[in-house]
Order: C-alpha cells, then structure tokens, then sequence
C-alpha cells in the first residue's frame, strides 16, 4: 500500500493523509492512496494542506499501516529518545 | 565581546523584516515551497524530519549571558523547551513552526544574534577555540580576527552562491581545540622570525563522505593581508571548484584534482593581484574591532590555592578545568553528557542558570565548543566550588570532559531528514556501559564520536574511536573506525571491518578499550596506542 506523506506548512508538523482533504497526526489514520498518490499530492499541496510532501510505502499491521522504511516509522513516531514528544509511542523502530 | 554598530545591527533588522515578508507570502500561497525553500534556508530554517529546524549562528562559539539568556527564551517559548548545542559551535531548534519565524528572528536580532548563513552554499559561521581569550598557550586572542573574518564573510556578494557550504575555522595555539585542520580554510596565528603577527593557511580540510587533512599552502600571511589572502583562496575556488556533481563541489576535491602545488600557485597569483585592488581592511579596522576583545577586569591577588577536600569536586576540577593564562583563574567546562542523555541537548532552564553562572562568576561570558559542550571562561579559582554545587544541582556537572562518555553525536535519525541511523541511543548505551567514572578515568582520554550519516557532522572520521551509523538493506548498521583526531595530531580514522548491531557496536567500543588496557604503555592514550600497534590487535579482538 502507498501511504502519502509530508509536513503541515505552518506547524512542520509530519502529517499523514487520511482520504479525501483530510490530513492526520497519527499514521493509524493514514489511508492507502493506491496509484493516485502524485494527483492527490498536487492537489494538496495546491491547497496548501500540506508542504514537501510524497508517498511512502507502507503495508497493513495490527497496528494499522505501518511505513516499510525505518527513516518513515521514526517520522511517524517521533523522536525515539525522546518518549515525551512522541506522537504515536507504540511504533516499533525496528524492521518489522 | 564585539558589539554590532549600526551597520550590523541594521543589516539584521532589515534581514528580519525581510524574512517575516517571504514568510507572509508562503503561508499565504504567493510563494511555492520551491520559490521559498532557498530563502528560509538562508535564514537557518530547515524542514526536518519531524519539523522545521532552526539554526541560530552563535559567532566563533562566544557570547554573553544576556544572548545564553534569549536562547533559553526561544526554547520554552517557542520550542519544546530544550535546544541542541552542534559540532558548528552553534544552537539548533527542532520543533519551530514557520508562523513564528519571523517573531524568533526579531527576539534574536534584539541581541544582536541571528540565524544568517547558517545554511546554503556560503560561508558558515567562522568557528575558533572555545579557550580564546583565556587559554594560557594562545599567542594571541584569535577572536578579532574571527570578527574580522565574519563581517567580510557576512553577504559577501561574491560568496553567497559558492560551489558548496564553506567553513573556516581560526586558532592561536599549537593545540587545536577547534578540529583547524579539518576546515575549507583553517588558520593558524603565529609570530614569523621577526616576531610579527601573522597566519598560516591550510586549505582543502573537512569530513563528510570524503575526508582530508587541509594541507599548508602557506606558512605565513601579514596580518594586514589576511583578507586578501582568504579572498584569493575563494576566488580560485570559486572559480573552479565543481558545481556539477555536489558530492565534488567542496574546495578540499579542488584541491586534491589541482594538487596542492597548483592550487597554490593559483591562489598567489589571485593573490598578487588582489593586492593591487587595495581592498583589504586596514590594520586599523582589526584594532577596533580587537578593542572589544580586551580582557576583563581580572582580581590580580586572587588566589591559585583550592581546597580539594571534596573527592566529588576534586574529580570534577581534574577533568573539567582549564588553566587559564591569568593566575588565580580557571576555565570551566560544562559537560553536556550526562550518562544517557543526550550528548549537546540542555534544557531551558539549564540554559538560563548557565547564563546567570556565567553573569555570577564568568565575566558575563559563555563559549559553545565544536564538542557540544559549554565553557565559562574566566571563573576565580576561589568561585569554582560554588559553581560546581550550582552546576551539579542541576545536572550540570558530569566530570567526563574528553573522557569516552564525553561523546559527540550528530541528531542523527532521531531528528535529522539526511540521517540513515540514530546517533543518540548508540550514544545513550555507550555512555551507559562505560557510566562508573572511575573506568572512564582509567582508560583516560578517548575521544568517541558518532555519525547517523556519511555527512560527518559527528566528526566520526576523527574520533579516537568512530562510529558511523548506515542503513543496511533497512536495517541500521553501525562502522567501526580508529585512530583519527581532529587535535593537532590530526588524523583520519580508519574502519575496523564489518559493521554491527546497535548492541553490537557497544560490545565492539568495549573489545577495543579492552585491548588499549591490555597493550598500552604508560602514559599511552588510546589513539597513541593504537597508533604504535596498529589495526591488528583490535580487529582480532573484534572479529577473532
């Protein structure tokens, strides 16, 4: 599956996209963008709902999607020392 | 401290208010990320892995505690409140959101700081020993010329679009705090035969994904001719250096292709006629600007005697004083490495007490050094006790300065969006391992240092030991290297073999500290050491 990606133009914030216009904090949201990713990322960022975005591959956990690449899962989570400004602490850094 | 005169003051304001104008229009859509990617850039504004990051320049590592003060501000209102001390001696911010920016960037202009070229293909912040000014080894305060050097360098019209990003580094002393040798341009102050005071001149030194020791192309510049002969080493660089493949673009590539004969011979011929445009400062500019470099008001009968009666305090004055050229004084430095923390990061509110110590008993002076750490420069040997209670209360005191928990580590992927392994918990395990510091006295001087990435921005080509983080097929991997420095010994470490697990490499650190035990001789460090053995002993050990 192919998740899509990138920051939030005013906070930085990683974001994931989660269908449709929506965009979200957690990649358990995230929603599988198939092979229309590069139309609906010019499409965003054409609105300006996200900034330096692109697509990522992902596959279907039991923790919901879950990026392939480590680089991915540690956006996703958040700084892994730093436990405090996780966002989504139960992420596994390690291949899975 | 030099004070901005209204040239430099304006200039930053408009810069500021400049800044918050490009600002308004990205968020606005007038600007695309491609259009607006450069400008925030030259304004120390990356996009990172988690958020944007700000790069705050802190000039040759020196500043007061007003400025110390301000970068706590910036942290707890703005960021998340902490910041990253880095190998540049400046500050990082990993948490700042673009609609603040422009706020971050008028709270720093108001104390005459800024984040300008602290990003791009430019001249970076001019970098120097965190003991200038203090050192008792100095021939001169190499901080006036650092000056001299930043304000040329500083929208210089001609240096604003280089090949690649450009670093040079000044020094006073035969030892090199400041890694000298390993800079675009690295300079030396020393007195000629004549005892006139002038520099000499590597080019062609840095890290990165292809590491070189700057060669000397010069062995002595007047100091009335400094800025020419700078200028005739970029112009020659300019001109010739490689825009067309990034990963040859820096001046060390150029001068490696032309050889450092030929470079050389360019560089005076640039020089020569450089000379005949008369654009070099006049001595005059440098003795102003040296003016505001003048020691401070020293207490001449203070006293050298300290009482050690502390075993605590006593560990801490070993490892983390200096001497200092003036009797009675000590230079002290403020690990920040505690055992599993993260190497360069303090809290706001350790940045604020660090600001009033250094108000309190430092002259009102602070220095960030190139090994992420921080210096009170001028402490009355008498006033050393005091600051250590203050420092250890808060976390502050680690006696581990140049021991092997006293680590540089890059931000590695834990933060960084070039980064292909973490740095920091690698960092955290080895500190853990090696926590008891009676172990770490033992094994002495060892300078460890980690990379998450072939950039090298935790200097992992000159460590003592080096570690460099890379990603195997996914999965981080971690190289094992020996023997470099970024001292006056300066060397390129070499990799030991095949790299290893995150638990793997800690093991690794520890076979090869085992072997240093075993094989040294006295008075031997670990890079002496291996430096007399060779590779050998410690690949048996690593991989039998």
């Amino acid at each position: 599956m192919n998740l899509l990606t990138g920051n939030d133009l005013k906070t930085g914030d990683v974001i994931w996209w989660a269908g449709h216009e929506n965009w979200s904090l957690h990649v358990a949201d995230a929603a599988d963008a198939g092979d229309k990713g590069e139309t609906i990322l010019a499409r965003e960022e054409e609105a300006r709902r996200v900034n330096a975005s692109y697509i990522v591959a992902a596959e279907m956990t039991d923790k919901g999607p879950m990026p392939l690449h480590i680089k991915e899962r540690v956006r996703a989570s958040g700084p892994t020392v730093r436990s405090d400004l996780a966002i989504n602490t139960d992420i596994s850094i390690v291949n899975v | 401290m030099y004070k901005y005169d209204q040239y430099d003051q304006a200039m930053v304001d408009a810069r500021v208010e400049e800044f918050r104008d490009q600002t308004r229009r990205r968020l606005a859509g007038e600007l695309t990320e491609d259009q607006f990617k450069p400008l925030r850039l030259m304004n120390g504004l990356y996009l990172q892995l988690h958020a944007y990051m700000l790069r705050v320049a802190i000039p040759y590592g020196t500043l007061n505690s007003e400025q110390m003060k301000m970068l706590g501000h910036i942290a707890r209102k703005y960021d998340r409140g902490y910041g990253h001390f880095t190998t540049r001696q400046n500050i990082q911010y990993n948490w700042i959101k673009l609609e603040d920016a422009p706020d971050i960037l008028a709270d720093l202009a108001t104390v005459e700081m800024h984040a300008i070229q602290t990003s791009g293909n430019c001249i970076r912040n001019i970098s120097s020993d965190q003991f200038a000014g203090a050192a008792a080894d100095e021939i001169a305060d190499p901080r006036p010329w650092a000056e001299l050097l930043r304000q040329w360098s500083s929208f210089h019209p001609e240096f604003s679009y280089l090949p690649r990003k450009f670093k040079i580094a000044v020094i006073a002393s035969d030892e090199d705090r400041a890694a000298m040798r390993l800079h675009d341009i690295g300079i030396q102050l020393i007195h000629n035969d004549t005892g006139e005071l002038g520099a000499k001149f590597f080019v062609g030194g840095g890290m990165g994904r292809t590491p070189m020791i700057g060669p000397e192309i010069r062995d002595f510049v007047p100091a009335d001719e400094l800025i020419h002969y700078a200028e005739a080493c970029l112009r020659v660089y300019n001109r010739y250096g490689r825009r067309d493949n990034k990963y040859k673009a820096r001046i060390k590539i150029l001068v490696h292709e032309l050889g450092t004969e030929e470079y050389t011979r360019q560089v005076e011929e640039e020089f020569a006629h450089m000379k005949t445009l008369g654009l070099n400062p006049p001595l005059a500019e440098l003795a102003r600007i040296t003016e505001f470099f003048h020691d401070p008001a020293y207490d001449t009968r203070a006293s050298d005697e300290l009482d050690l009666t502390d075993p605590d305090f006593r560990i801490w004055v070993e490892q983390n004083t200096h001497p200092h050229k003036q009797a009675g004084y000590a230079i002290a430095n403020i690990s920040l490495k505690p055992t599993g923390g993260i190497p360069g990061d303090a809290s706001a509110d350790q940045i604020d007490l660090m600001a009033d110590l250094a108000k309190q008993y430092s002259f009102d002076e602070l220095r960030v050094t190139h090994a992420q750490n921080i210096v009170l420069p001028h402490v009355k040997k008498s006033d050393l006790y005091a600051l250590w209670q203050k420092l250890d209360e808060a976390g502050l005191a680690p006696p581990n300065l140049d021991l092997i928990s006293d680590m540089i580590a890059c931000p590695g992927l834990d933060y960084c969006s070039l980064a292909n392994a973490r740095s920091i918990p690698v960092a955290q395990k080895i500190g853990e391992r090696f926590a008891d510091i009676g172990r770490q006295k033992e094994l002495g001087e060892l300078k460890l240092k980690i990379s998450g990435c072939i950039n090298a921005c935790g200097h992992h080509h000159a460590g003592h030991i080096g570690i460099l983080g890379v990603d195997r097929k996914g999965v981080e991997n971690y190289q094992l290297s020996l023997g470099g420095s970024g001292a006056e010994d300066v060397s390129l470490a070499k990799i030991t073999g095949p790299g290893f697990d995150e638990d793997g490499i800690v093991d690794a650190v520890e076979k090869v500290t085992d072997v240093y035990l075993r094989d040294r001789t006295d008075g031997e460090r670990f890079v002496d050491t291996y430096r007399r053995i060779g590779m050998a002993p410690f690949k048996e050990a690593l991989y039998g």
